[in-house]
């Protein structure tokens, strides 16, 4: 195992396990959203470091260099942040209009306004 | 913010400077980095500081809200046409070397028109998503 | 750097400072971008990430409470899964090739014709907006058409009705 070799995939690992934990242990929606683009962000790391050379420099042509860094993992993390921006815009429009409608951005809240009252006459299994 | 005279000559002058950059990494995208999504998201923050500073109803004047949304639209349809028009010049959807006589000329016309397409639509949207989220007021419903 | 950032984030409950911190984010993972010459994704990404980013977060702040509540539960399940998750990536990138290897299998195939034709076929020497454009143009095409769903949706998500008076349902 080389350790040297597989730094950036590890420091790429410790950023995504970062944001999956903002993510799924923050109860602040917003909150979420940024833990979300912070894997997002974890994630174009995770692509782009293999395409580097050492040595090489960036792939745009010049006389001067011979060896470039691969194009192609570019091309697909340009699109990728852009689509992530969208996501992110949509996300919190949600965010807003739960807001409104809930009077929360918490998650916790938000659960509890929905939970149904327990002397419910709907319920079932009622014994008495 | 109007009030404070220093953020009103800075933002006039970063603002000028903002749009030219934007149209430089535009057009410059062939050469170096850059390329329409860059141009459009820093055409859109220009708009949005020129919001920040002199309040939205004077940004809604400058740029009004029928020509945000044209633009939204505008792009994805000139990039859509660009590949209609390789389609009715002989070659197939989004072939570029149909468009002049000399292929490479073609590439030329055509990287240039789908970039100038991308720009409308990403500067329109994300202007039209800022303009959404800041003239939504507390207490706004539907 | 970027790891300090990360988790003074997820301890920081003001979510102004938390908005913040996450532009710096950004303008930390474009920097590390470019030192990974990938020009192009950072200038996109300290763009998009610490400028649009940003305002759309301090819009939506706007409209609503700015302190994050305290958690209700100790987070050990989340804190285990997400470091089993890691644990997992890790084994799997040990299969990976290791950093800057010239003969990795990404730098043989496509990646290899695109460098050597893609200036002289399109006559761009910026390889990332040739092939961005040119060979994989359609699907440019179909991002610039996610970008306009988007704002799409977020039009039908926050538009304002101008028949509040009657009293529809929001």
């Amino acid at each position: 195992m080389n350790v040297a070799g597989h730094f950036s995939y590890w420091v790429t690992i410790l950023i995504a396990i970062s944001g999956l934990y903002i993510l799924i242990a923050r109860g602040n929606l917003v909150k979420k959203l940024v833990g979300l683009a912070i894997f997002q962000t974890s994630v174009y790391l995770l692509y782009i470091a293999p395409g580097k050379l050492i040595g090489g420099t960036a792939p745009i042509v010049a006389d001067r260099f011979a060896v470039y860094s691969n194009p192609l993992p570019h091309v697909l993390i340009l699109t990728a942040i852009v689509v992530g921006v969208a996501t992110l815009a949509l996300g919190l429009a949600l965010v807003v209009r739960i807001k409104e409608a809930y009077g929360s951005i918490e998650e916790d809240e938000i659960l509890e306004q929905d939970r149904p009252p327990f002397d419910s006459s709907a319920n079932n299994n009622v014994s008495n | 913010m109007r009030n404070y005279l220093v953020l009103r000559v800075v933002a006039k002058l970063m603002i000028a400077f903002m749009i030219l950059f934007a149209l430089y990494v535009q057009f410059h995208g062939d050469f170096g980095p850059g390329g329409g999504f860059q141009a459009g998201v820093i055409a859109a923050a220009a708009i949005v500081f020129y919001a920040i500073i002199f309040g939205l109803p004077a940004a809604r004047e400058v740029v009004p809200d029928w020509l945000v949304e044209s633009m939204v639209a505008a792009g994805v349809l000139l990039y859509a046409g660009v590949g209609f028009a390789g389609l009715l010049l002989g070659g197939n959807f989004l072939d570029y070397f149909v468009l002049a006589g000399d292929p490479v000329d073609g590439q030329h016309r055509g990287i240039f028109w789908i970039e100038v397409g991308v720009l409308i639509t990403v500067a329109g949207v994300m202007l039209k998503i800022f303009y959404m989220f800041a003239g939504r007021e507390d207490g706004d419903r539907g | 750097m970027i790891a300090v950032v990360t988790i003074v984030i997820a301890r920081q409950r003001n979510l102004f400072a938390v908005v913040i911190l996450f532009g710096i984010y950004s303008f930390l993972m474009a920097t590390v971008l470019v030192a990974l010459d990938a020009v192009d994704v950072a200038m996109t990404e300290a763009s998009v990430g610490a400028g649009i980013s940003t305002i759309l977060f301090l819009s939506a702040l706007h409209l609503g409470k700015g302190i994050e509540m305290k958690p209700l539960h100790k987070p050990f399940l989340p804190l285990m899964v997400a470091l089993a998750t890691g644990a997992a990536l890790a084994y799997g990138t040990l299969g990976l090739p290791a950093f800057s290897d010239p003969q990795a299998p990404i730098h043989q195939h496509v990646a290899k014709r695109y460098i050597e034709d893609g200036a002289r076929e399109t006559g761009v020497p910026n390889i990332v907006t040739a092939v961005l454009a040119s060979y994989r143009g359609y699907d440019t095409l179909g991002e610039v058409t996610v970008v306009f769903t988007a704002g799409i949706g977020v039009v039908a998500l926050l538009r304002r009705l101008r028949s509040r008076k009657r009293g529809d349902k929001p």
